[in-house]
């Protein structure tokens, strides 16, 4: 019930804002505090009472970091043993330190802590970011009042519950404050809440009647009060409180309250007191953590590291069963081991505790098949890949000086295998600019510009015509390229074009009434008069800019915004607001002198989505009493009088024309009022606003409709929602990538489907499949209809022949509603899928999240949502990957959103460059990491077989610890960083190579046992190929056999150089940290062996001098190290060989063309390849010509045909 | 040109700029089908020369192998070998007679081989203390040498099981009564001689407990010229496994016949592993080893063949 009231009372309050009465601000009473949820109790101006319990609140410092000094190692290291991998060389490590280890406690410690270690640094820097921008914002500086109403600056974490501030103008509040006054007399100030909610209109507050003296600093001397007030929370529309102050109870409601994180706008200053602070605030108990998401590769990583687990678990099984058998059977006979003297790891008279004994080990021994490293470098090429879309140039906005941003480095590679991109429009596909473009005045059509939708419609026809010209007298295929450079002018045109509205909103352009000229127009009058409502009929406020010198305005919507602008640049420029006037300076009078006017505000009728108009009662400067009024052209249509539609035709078609031109219109009327009739009526108006109860709204409502009658109409005004830049040909690109767009959007149908022509997701001849709910009040009787509506429809897609045809699916919010409920949405799923464009209006930000959820689940596939507001915040969370535009709108978007980018456009580069490498990169190091620790892992399970199964190693333990950490993983780094199939430029020509992404053609599990039987393959060759050549034969001129040592570091050797070049092989593109860190590997694994052959031998064991003295001058180790590498890789190499030449995928054939450079010398064949590597698309520009192509195609075929009957000896012609 | 495009401009041409926009300058290799020709080729003529010249270096060698630890006991001892091996007071030596096939030129290399011995058992291979062959007694922890570590609660030089287990057996040679000139020096590696094994650390309380594994070392030869105890403690790879026992350095015609006069202490009976005595000459490949030349030639003529048939297949199928 408090709830209602409080809403009730808010939109009263906002309403009224401007309207010269005060509504009384106390007609209800305090309201009744008790019981739990509302204890809180706030001492105004007394902070020393709050320094003890129970009135101790929490600070006013915030932290947002994960961990603090106490708590980072356990907490740290807890997320790191999270991983099971992780687990599994902890318990290693753990065990190694017992005579059960196969390795020395340092080689299985190492490589963990270094690993962790890696990982927890990069948490820790991380966190440390947090902290300093915690740090910014709790030292920021704000005036606290110390005593004797005397002011200091206090830092925002010292301020306590129940201080008074002041803030002043573009501050921000540092915390929840009860607004006690303001600069303004009448104690309202202008808000900002961007942070909070994504909306950039200002809000107003207003102080209690009460506290407005306390204006000036003085007046804190001596005041106290208390409040008592609802606990924290996390509605940030809601607050129930009371002051108490001077014996007296007052209400609190929102409308007092200012929210940390909102800024102060258009005031000078407001006094506040501390209610909230710091993790109190409404808007910290807002702060959700956005969901931890991970990407598909990283989800089927897991499946294959426990594949290898148990293969780990098998093999380790098989040697300890071997082991035990060993032990039972034939150890008694090895007298050299003093079997009779054994402990129980190799007791032959207890096999079975041997044998579990020896699984311990035999797990530990084979954990080379687990890549230890794996997780670690994947995070470090994360973090690299994430840096360089941050820093690329060209994802760089420069309106706004926003780079693109991974803001986590967990989804790269999910960039890649987007199939469905769930798109918001409103400043997403769309500026959210209104550009005032056309308007219609006396029933004359101003404005020469043509709106994005009629240029568009311009190009296609002028593309058409040009068709038909390429049809009769070129062949097919120049025809192709002649589009191509279509295509690119369009591009650069409109470019152009924008470069010459420099005005924000205003893209105007007719001479007939620009600049003056409107006085020498017929119907004078009736154009000043419209100009004059546009400068008067809103609720914005001037704000001057002092560099320019020009006014901007803070309206609270862009239409708004748009009009002023417009009627600024006519010469009407709105420039200062009061309570009770609007002044307008007219640039053009009859004196030809600027004329300051002021215009009396009566009252104010505001805009609701309602009542769709909005009118201001004037008085101007010769007392006359108008009535402006603005609205939605069916509204003021209804309420014309009789004189008033003179130009109602004119307009009429004017209006129809802008509204096929994608523009949203408005109408302007007006009525001249006597001054009786007007006092009457404001009599009236008057009683209802001062009347309480429910009936209020609809009194209200009731009186406002008996002054808006009898209008006389002026004209219309069209605005133009523009399209962000390079949106149509962004959307074109996804679409040949073989994306899936789907629009969900809270605007009304028309508009959708308007910017959906604009961008190319609609096009003529698309058959359009609208859903729409009957108004009946049986729920079951509308859901009967929507699924009779959606069979069919899914049934006419089924039947449909032409292969050609697209549909596109619309359906509103309120269909929507039913259409997601369980028992029907698989269905809608059905046809949406089928169709190539869907387009969802009227929906609310809950139901983005789950048709979101919806495509996510139901297909299975990995859905992307962009969206820029706060409205799209559940969308972004719900995707597999959420993008945020961190454009004009608040922040919301983007801090729930794993990337952000500027602008839409921008989408492409990030999808179709960067998710395309990140995708293969990733895939391709993941599987050579599996690949090269399979080939190593291996050859350890191969010599147990050879050593009885006692968990005996063949490398030096040095040798094992450097592989993970040093030799082999900075090669599969690179691969994972630099990679890159082909380059970005091709990356954008051909967009269908984005397909290889989502089709999944890296990562497949055939892909993935392809490369783990080349890991089995390549580890019997490197381990049978040494273990021959080095059995029992002299190795060298000097007659020396090899010994373990000797053959360890042979094989150790082959492996490096068949893992080195394994990955040599996988690369396609090499700059010189390839090469350096790849060849370097292997120079450093010589290196390493020649340092560790210098040091002493009682650490260095047998390998001491092994290089130097043993291998090095033997001609066969040499040789060996050639002829094992070059047996490994062979089949590679034949492999990717066939492949390429005989089963080529598209990159291979482009990187071929770019590297006969074809595409210099063969114009023809590049752009062959170009239009054949399109992926059929049904959205789109490139769609929409390729339609009408067939459409003509199909003329000219029957007009042939008739021809042909007509005359049938003609030779029959194939297009 | 405004300010910020020059500043651009100038960035473009940096190394950094390049790399953090990806656009680094790279080799970018497409493994065209000349190209794949032209390896798999190159690889094959590679490949099958180093096979050749690598077989006929093996096939340079001359090699004689003889086991001799059936021989070498007794027929009335044959039932029971491990026995007979166990006991001291049966006269271990045993005649051999080698012949040779062809000239052998001299420095020919005297093998010892060892089958189904586990040298590389884990047990066995960490029974050692590096510490203690450098230092001597000095090094105190010499757990690893378990059990092989104090006899009589006084530390063991040289310590644990290798050492312990060490080969006995010896060889004589006689080419027409004449004694061959054998050289056992230089039979290890140099750097285990001078910095692995102590000059000053010798034998003591060597093979003294009850437990007698192999053979015993003079307590007066310092380990560094204990060049058969150096050997054996670079432990094979293989439970197969040949050691360097000896050089003769006489050239040995064909034909000649070799007496073999040899002490046949090393027990190998309980485990049925054979013993052999291997007689090889050397080329600059080292011993003698087939298997790699013919690896080679497999791995060059395979890959000889694939260049064919690729060439046939893009013959065949021209893009």
């Amino acid at each position: 019930m408090a709830r209602g009231r409080i809403r009730a009372r808010l939109r009263r309050g906002h309403l009224y804002t401007f309207s010269c009465l005060r509504p009384s601000a106390t007609e209800e009473g305090p309201h009744s505090i008790e019981g739990p949820g509302y204890s809180r109790i706030v001492h105004c101006n007394q902070p020393l009472m709050h320094k003890r319990r129970p009135l101790k609140y929490r600070s006013n410092y915030i932290s947002t970091t994960k961990y603090n000094f106490a708590t980072f190692l356990p907490k740290a290291l807890y997320e790191q043993f999270h991983r099971v991998a992780n687990l599994y060389f902890l318990g290693a490590a753990i065990v190694s330190v017992s005579p059960l280890s196969p390795f020395s406690a340092v080689s299985m410690i190492a490589p963990l802590a270094f690993v962790v270690g890696l990982s927890m640094a990069k948490e820790a820097l991380e966190d440390w970011r947090r902290f300093m921008q915690d740090m910014k914002v709790n030292t920021r500086k704000v005036k606290v009042h110390k005593e004797e109403g005397l002011f200091g600056n206090k830092q925002w974490q010292q301020v306590q519950v129940g201080d008074v501030v002041k803030v002043e103008k573009d501050q921000f509040f540092p915390a929840d404050l009860l607004l006690l006054s303001s600069s303004y007399e009448d104690g309202i100030c202008y808000v900002e809440t961007m942070n909070l909610d994504g909306e950039t209109n200002l809000k107003v507050k207003r102080a209690l009647e009460v506290t407005l003296p306390f204006d000036e600093d003085e007046a804190f001397k001596n005041f106290t009060g208390i409040i008592k007030c609802e606990d924290p929370n996390p509605n940030l529309y809601t607050f129930i409180g009371n002051f108490e102050y001077d014996h007296q109870v007052y209400a609190l409601d929102p409308s007092q309250i200012l929210l940390r994180d909102s800024k102060l706008r258009n005031t000078a200053f407001i006094y506040g007191i501390v209610i909230f602070t710091g993790h109190d605030s409404k808007v910290m108990q807002n702060a959700t953590k956005s969901p931890s998401k991970r990407s598909r590769i990283e989800r089927k990583m897991d499946y294959i590291i426990y594949v290898l687990f148990s293969v780990l678990l098998v093999i380790s099984l098989v040697s300890s069963v071997g082991f035990a058998v060993r032990t039972k059977f034939y150890m008694p006979d090895w007298w050299y081991l003093q079997p009779q003297n054994t402990d129980d790891y190799y007791n032959p008279k207890k096999p079975v505790v041997s044998g579990v004994a020896h699984l311990v080990t035999a797990l530990m021994l084979y954990g080379y098949l687990i890549p230890i490293s794996l997780y670690v470098s994947i995070e470090v090429v994360k973090v690299l890949q994430a840096s360089f879309i941050n820093q690329d140039i060209q994802m760089y906005d420069e309106e706004t000086g926003n780079p693109a941003q991974a803001r986590t480095s967990n989804l790269n590679e999910e960039l890649g295998q987007v199939d469905t991109i769930l798109s918001d429009k409103t400043g997403t596909l769309t500026c959210n600019q209104m550009d005032f473009l056309k308007c219609s005045i006396a029933g004359t059509a101003y404005g020469v510009r043509p709106s994005e939708v009629e240029l568009a419609a311009a190009q296609q026809m002028a593309i058409d015509l040009e068709d038909q010209d390429a049809e009769r007298s070129t062949l097919p295929r120049q025809k192709g390229k002649q589009q191509e450079i279509e295509l690119e002018t369009v591009v650069t045109s409109k470019d152009e074009k924008d470069l010459k509205s420099p005005i924000k909103g205003f893209s105007f352009e007719d001479s007939r009434i620009m600049k003056g000229n409107w006085w020498k127009e017929p119907n004078v009058d009736v154009i000043m008069l419209s100009f004059r409502i546009l400068a008067i009929c809103h609720t914005a406020v001037p704000e001057l800019n002092e560099e320019t010198g020009s006014y901007t305005y803070e309206a609270e919507s862009p239409d708004e915004g748009a009009f002023l602008v417009a009627a600024r640049e006519f010469g009407f420029e709105f420039f200062k607001r009061t309570q009770s006037s609007v002044f307008i300076r007219e640039r053009y009078s009859a004196s030809g002198q600027p004329i300051d006017r002021e215009f009396k505000l009566l009252n104010m009728l505001e805009f609701t989505s309602k009542r769709k108009r909005m009118t201001v009662i004037v008085r101007d400067e010769d007392g006359q009493i108008l009535l402006l009024c603005k609205g939605a052209d069916s509204i003021i249509f209804d309420r014309l009088s009789k004189n008033g539609r003179l130009y109602l035709e004119d307009t009429t078609r004017h209006l129809n024309e802008y509204g096929e031109a994608g523009l949203r219109t408005l109408a302007l009327a007006y009525r001249k009022l006597e001054e009786s009739e007007y006092s009457a009526w404001n009599n009236e108006f008057q009683k209802a606003k001062t009347s309480i109860g429910a009936d209020r709204e609809t009194m209200l409502e009731k009186v406002a409709e008996m002054m808006e009658r009898d209008l006389i109409l002026v004209g219309a005004t069209a605005v133009e929602d523009k399209l962000q830049k390079g949106v149509p040909q962004c959307i074109d690109k996804l679409a040949q990538a073989g994306l899936k767009i789907w629009v969900l959007t809270g605007d009304k149908m028309e508009t959708a489907i308007n910017i959906g022509y604009s961008c190319s997701l609609l096009r003529q001849g698309m058959k359009q499949i609208c859903i729409t709910a009957i108004s009946s009040d049986a729920k079951e009787v509308v859901k009967e209809n929507i699924l009779m509506q959606i069979t069919n429809a899914s049934q006419m897609i089924k039947l449909e022949k032409d292969p050609h045809a697209a549909f596109a699916l619309i359906i509103e919010g309120k269909t929507l509603a039913y259409v997601l409920e369980d028992d029907m949405k698989q269905q809608f799923l059905g046809l949406a899928v089928d169709c190539a464009s869907v387009i969802c209006c009227r929906v609310s930000p809950k139901q983005k999240a789950l048709v979101t959820r919806l495509v996510k689940e139901g297909t299975g596939k990995t859905t992307l949502a962009i969206g820029d507001g706060a409205n799209d915040v559940g969308m972004i969370q719900e995707a597999d990957i959420g993008v945020g535009i961190s454009g004009v709108e608040g922040m919301q978007a983007v801090m729930a959103s794993d990337f952000s980018v500027a602008q839409f456009r921008f989408l492409e580069r990030l999808l179709v460059v960067h998710g395309h490498w990140c995708y293969k990169r990733i895939a391709q190091m993941v599987c050579y990491f599996f690949y090269k620790n399979i080939a190593f892992g291996l050859t350890l399970f191969y010599f147990e077989a050879f050593t009885g199964f006692s968990g005996q190693s063949v490398y030096d333990d040095w040798y094992m610890l450097l592989f993970n950490v040093v030799l082999t993983s900075l090669p599969v780094i690179s691969l994972g960083v630099f990679e890159q199939d082909v380059s970005s430029e091709v990356c954008l020509q051909f967009p269908a190579l984005y397909q290889q992404g989502p089709r999944n053609l890296f990562f497949d599990w055939y892909r993935i046992l392809g490369w783990m039987g080349n890991g089995l393959y390549s580890s019997l060759i490197i381990f049978f190929l040494n273990i021959i050549i080095f059995y029992d034969q002299a190795f060298c001129a000097g007659g020396q056999t090899a010994d373990m040592a000797a053959l360890g570091t042979a094989m150790f050797t082959c492996i490096i150089w068949a893992l080195n070049c394994q990955i040599a092989l996988t690369m396609s593109h090499f700059t010189w940290i390839q090469h350096l860190l790849i060849w370097g590997s292997i120079v450093t694994w010589y290196l390493f062996l020649l340092v560790y052959g210098m040091v002493s031998p009682t650490i260095s064991g047998n390998a001491y001098q092994i290089l130097v003295e043993a291998l090095a001058p033997a001609p066969i180790y040499w040789s060996a190290t050639l002829l094992v590498t070059v047996a490994c890789n062979l089949p590679y190499m034949a492999h990717i060989s066939f492949q390429r030449c005989f089963h080529p995928l598209d990159h291979h054939i482009i990187q071929e063309i770019k590297y006969y450079r074809k595409d210099v010398e063969d114009d023809r064949m590049w752009c062959r390849e170009r239009s054949k590597a399109r992926q059929k698309t049904k959205i789109g520009f490139t769609a929409r010509v390729d339609a009408k192509i067939r459409q003509l195609r199909g003329k000219l075929q029957r007009k042939q045909t008739s021809l042909e009957t007509l005359s049938p000896i003609t030779p029959s012609q194939c297009s | 040109m405004t300010d910020t495009d020059r500043v651009r401009h100038r960035d473009t041409k940096t190394a950094f700029y390049l790399f953090t926009q990806q656009k680094l300058p790279a080799c970018k290799p497409v493994l065209t089908p000349a190209w794949v020709i032209t390896i798999f080729l190159f690889t094959g003529f590679i490949f099958i020369p180093l096979g050749l010249v690598t077989l006929r270096a093996s096939r340079s060698v001359i090699e004689i192998v003889e086991r001799y630890d059936t021989e070498c006991v007794p027929e009335p001892f044959r039932i029971d070998k491990v026995s007979y091996i166990q006991d001291d007071s049966i006269p271990k030596n045993c005649s051999l007679f080698l012949k040779v096939h062809k000239y052998m030129k001299a420095p020919i290399y005297i093998y010892y081989q060892l089958d189904n011995y586990y040298q590389n058992h884990r047990r066995y291979v960490k029974s050692r203390s590096d510490q203690q062959l450098l230092n001597g007694q000095k090094y105190q922890a010499t757990s690893s040498c378990q059990p092989v570590e104090f006899n009589n609660a006084r530390p063991i030089v040289p310590c644990g099981l290798i050492a312990w287990s060490l080969f006995n057996d010896t060889f004589t040679f006689i080419r027409e009564r004449a004694e061959l000139k054998v050289n056992r020096k230089n039979i290890a590696w140099k750097s285990d001689r001078d910095h692995k094994f102590g000059k000053n650390v010798y034998p003591s309380n060597f093979q003294n407990g009850t437990l007698i594994g192999g053979g015993k070392l003079n307590p007066r030869i310092p380990l560094s010229d204990q060049e058969d105890l150096i050997v054996w403690m670079r432990t094979s790879a293989l439970p197969s496994f040949r050691k360097l026992y000896g050089r003769i350095e006489e050239d040995l015609d064909a034909d000649d016949v070799v007496l073999v006069q040899l002490m046949n202490n090393y027990n190998t009976y309980s485990f049925g592993g054979k013993k052999k005595l291997v007689l090889s000459t050397s080329s600059w490949l080292g011993g003698k080893n087939d298997f790699f030349g013919l690896a080679c030639v497999f791995v060059g003529s395979s890959s000889l063949i694939l260049a064919i048939v690729f060439m046939l297949l893009h013959l065949k199928f021209q893009r």
